[in-house]
């Protein structure tokens, strides 16, 4: 049985699926019903500055898009940081970690860059008990018109400030959350790395209008007839999150930085995807807020056979098995040469191969041979895209097959080379890297 | 009278039981149903199901307009090929063309719902009223249209469409042919073979005499005199008879007429039914006929085919559904005799049958089925008069691949024709190509001469 216990910066879960900072963590109820059904850790959703608390707005907080069958594909909410009272909050975490002392309780915290903010609130959280702390500097709507949130993420510097008043004044554990909202994570990653952050979580969720209502003109969410960009996440940005997990996992600067990772995490192979790619534990939102708690189970018990399955005996052997294999562009082996075959007995003739192929791509695929409809890759024309596996029906059925070397590429019409060779020493390239005379 | 009293009567059942009877077959989906439905479709590339329809519906198309909330757009992609698309959609036997043709069978054995997606854009866009085509300018030209079935209106339809006019000549009371009179009542309820003929002839440039039949009331020859050109689509207006003693006997009856009086009868409960009821044949007729006995409260209902299950024109979801009614299929067994007690039907006589060397011969084994009441269902046939010397073949017109009959200007399509299956839906792809044929011939008259050397 693998061993599928988390230790992420010392803070210890009995397996690496934590709730991320947002509605199904804002109270001890939600929290206590999280623990019950098996998740491993929560991050409380954002806790601010003492005083009034943040409002939210009255109306629809969340949209979306669907695929088939009406399955959620990718949210977007404006709500903001929790409404409730710090001191409420504080009260139901202090219980939380006292009923749930295996579990993982990480304060997510969000206050104004100001040096005496961060000071004043950091003891309240630690005499809670809490495991951690969070920055908060992810949040791209409302709080960042603010000059918080994300307005924090996008400017290196901040994040390096505040990181470093917040490893002055705590014991605890700095996790410090990016948001997507940037041009290029490492920078927002380095800066945090500077400031002495224990680790980074990623992906904050996306800027993002997700409809328009189209009767009255007016973005999705519409609050009164006006909407604004929420935050978006879900399955449709696992892309995007993975991408950029991976980039902080194989920077120079960075390599080594603990990462939790989030976005679209919705499987127990999404989660294994995210460790695999430097991860050292994932949050999910999304998932639970469309099917609820029990999909745990599902992550836990599926991580878990997958590892037996494969031999891996604990979190360690998967985490970052992957970054080593994510490189540049330019040093993809451009002799290697894969041809699409389709398996006709499980081709169930529907075509789609063959019109992408011949409507977008290559003309790789026949729809016709001797009058009978038949989809059969021309090897001759297939440039080993790939667009055919993606747009068939039927897993498994159009598979991308490497030609052994010696082999002859019947497009090109040369034989396969054993070798590796790479763009940056292609002739075609104008800055080949030609070795010294 | 009494559920199980003996004879034919009317009145077996309970008013309620009569309704919950000839309700709709299949309720036509709601908006989610459509949805989840239309998901499953691939959007083939040129698509076996498209193909497998014999008037070339872009199903692929209706079907993502309505996954994309465009229901009137597919009912407009849908119409465009098949004016009759809403009556289709009931009485297709889609598990023989276009959902036998799904690629979804080879994955999973369960097609796309085609049929009924077809019928929930097909029925927004007539209950709505939505109209999608309009008559070009007016020709000038008439045309002749006899008999108001699929293949008539059809054809009516299309040549309306290009600025002609059109009369249609029908024998009966009402438009619509075998859409009105012989279809099972539950497939197409609340009257909507008649709400079809308005939606249809809401175009204009169309007129209906009813009440005139070919051959008693005019010629064909009148009408190529006085029209430009001809379109038959009269359909098989005679019935196959059995030929053995006791067929005169009351109790004794076609079953499409059986079928044609149920559709007219405003209270089903006035339709008398045997309590025992055979019926003879193996296709659709002899199912619709025996499961509608069954509706009406006939006690036992047994279909007697003289061959096997493979042979039977009727298909396999008919057979099921006939099953699941109720009904006993019999296969192998032929009529002899019809039994005579007072004056009446009392049984049938049948003989085993097997096939010897590829001909169906009888064994010479015997056996009687008790029956009050026996339909017959073993084939129309072609029965017309007035048509001169139009070409046949086997009993049917001869037709070429644009309709065209052996007389100038004379078309023909429908089941009356030797082409293609007898179904609704072929007889709606004649009528339309015959229009085509007959505007292109009136356009390519109207072209001047012009030198080619």
């Amino acid at each position: 049985m693998a061993d599928i216990r988390n230790n992420f910066v010392g803070i210890k879960s009995p397996n690496p699926f934590w709730l991320a900072s947002a509605p199904p963590t804002d109270k001890a109820y939600n929290v206590e019903r999280a623990f019950k059904a098996g998740w491993g850790g929560v991050v409380w959703k954002t806790l601010g500055s003492e005083g009034p608390p943040v409002v939210n707005v009255n109306g629809p907080r969340y949209g979306a898009i669907w695929g088939a069958d009406r399955r959620l594909l990718g949210l977007n909410n404006i709500e903001l940081i929790t409404d409730r009272p710090l001191q409420v909050n504080l009260q139901e975490m202090k219980q939380v970690k006292m009923n749930w002392p295996d579990r993982a309780l990480v304060a997510s915290i969000m206050v104004p860059c100001v040096e005496e903010e961060w000071r004043a609130i950091l003891p309240l959280v630690e005499e809670t008990g809490a495991d951690g702390i969070e920055l908060n500097f992810g949040c791209p709507h409302g709080m960042s018109e603010r000059g918080m949130g994300s307005a924090v993420g996008q400017v290196p510097e901040y994040i390096e400030m505040v990181v470093r008043w917040c490893k002055q004044y705590t014991r605890m554990p700095v996790i410090t959350k990016l948001t997507p909202n940037i041009t290029d994570i490492r920078h927002p990653a380095r800066a945090a790395k500077r400031g002495g952050t224990d680790a980074v979580s990623l992906i904050n969720t996306i800027n993002s209008i997700t409809s328009v209502d189209l009767d009255n003109f007016a973005p999705m969410p519409t609050v009164g007839g006006k909407g604004s960009h929420g935050g978006y996440c879900g399955p449709a940005v696992k892309p995007i999150a993975l991408n950029m997990v991976s980039e902080i996992a194989r920077d120079a600067e960075t390599h080594g930085l603990p990462i939790s990772g989030i976005g679209g995490v919705t499987t127990w192979r999404d989660a294994a995807e995210f460790l695999a790619l430097g991860a050292g534990n994932v949050q999910v939102c999304t998932a639970a807020m469309t099917y609820g708690f029990k999909i745990v189970q599902e992550m836990i018990s599926g991580l878990s056979d997958w590892m037996d399955e494969k031999g891996h005996r604990s979190l360690d052997d998967i985490c970052g098995r992957a970054v080593p294999n994510v490189t540049d562009w330019k040093y993809l082996n451009l002799n290697y040469v894969a041809k699409a075959r389709i398996d006709q007995d499980a081709c169930i003739k529907c075509g789609r191969c063959h019109i992408a192929c011949e409507d977008t791509s290559h003309q790789a695929i026949t729809s016709m041979v001797n009058g009978v409809r038949h989809f059969e890759v021309m090897e001759d024309e297939c440039v080993g895209c790939n667009l055919c596996v993606n747009v068939c029906p039927v897993e498994n059925c159009i598979t991308m097959v490497g030609l052994e070397p010696g082999t002859l590429d019947q497009r090109t019409g040369k034989v396969v080379e054993p070798t590796y060779a790479n763009w940056t020493t292609h002739p075609n390239n104008p800055m080949a890297q030609v070795a010294a005379e | 009278m009494h559920r199980l009293g003996s004879g034919i009567a009317g009145g077996r059942l309970a008013p309620a039981e009569y309704e919950t009877n000839f309700s709709d077959l299949h309720p036509r989906f709601d908006k989610h149903e459509a949805l989840v439905a239309s998901d499953r479709c691939y959007f083939c590339h040129d698509a076996p199901c498209m193909t497998a329809c014999p008037t070339e519906i872009d199903i692929p198309l209706f079907i993502r307009q309505i996954s994309t909330a465009n229901p009137l757009g597919a009912a407009r992609t849908i119409f465009s090929q098949n004016i009759l698309g809403g009556m289709c959609a009931r009485v297709c036997p889609t598990e023989t063309l276009c959902e036998q043709a799904c690629v979804r069978n080879t994955a999973e054995d369960r097609p796309v719902d085609i049929g009924r997606l077809q019928r929930y854009a097909t029925d927004i866009a007539m209950e709505q009223g939505r109209q999608f085509f309009h008559r070009a300018a007016e020709t000038g030209k008439l045309i002749a249209v006899v008999g108001a079935g699929p293949a008539g209106l059809a054809c009516a339809h299309r040549l309306a469409m290009n600025g002609h006019s059109v009369v249609i000549f029908d024998a009966r009371e009402k438009a619509g042919g075998l859409n009105e009179y012989g279809i099972a009542s539950y497939k197409a309820p609340n009257d909507f073979a008649q709400k079809e003929v308005d939606y249809l002839l809401a175009i204009g440039g169309i007129e209906i005499r009813n009440g005139m039949a070919l051959g008693r009331d005019f010629s064909l020859q009148d009408l190529t005199t006085q029209y430009d050109a001809v379109f038959l689509g009269i359909g098989l207006a005679g019935v196959n008879g059995l030929g053995i003693e006791g067929e005169d006997l009351s109790g004794v009856e076609d079953a499409v007429d059986f079928i044609a009086a149920l559709r007219q009868a405003r209270d089903k409960a006035e339709v008398p039914i045997g309590r025992r009821v055979v019926v003879l044949g193996g296709g659709m007729t002899a199912i619709d006929a025996a499961i509608q006995a069954k509706l009406l409260g006939a006690e036992e209902v047994t279909i007697c085919y003289r061959r096997g299950k493979e042979q039977m024109n009727a298909s396999e979801f008919e057979q099921d559904l006939a099953a699941s009614k109720g009904v006993t299929i019999r296969h192998w067994l032929a009529p002899k005799r019809i039994l005579e007690r007072d004056g009446a039907v009392a049984g049938i006589e049948l003989e085993y049958t097997a096939l010897r060397d590829g001909h169906l011969t009888g064994t010479g084994e015997l056996g009687v089925i008790a029956a009050d009441q026996i339909f017959k269902a073993i084939g129309q046939s072609f029965r017309a008069s007035g048509l001169g010397a139009l070409s046949m073949e086997k009993g049917r017109i001869v037709v070429d691949e644009h309709c065209r009959t052996s007389m100038d200007r004379v078309y023909a399509g429908g089941d009356c024709v030797n082409r293609g299956e007898d179904l609704t839906v072929s007889a709606v792809a004649h009528g339309r190509d015959a229009a085509d044929a007959i505007h292109l011939a009136f356009a390519s008259a109207g072209q001047p001469a012009v030198a080619v050397a």
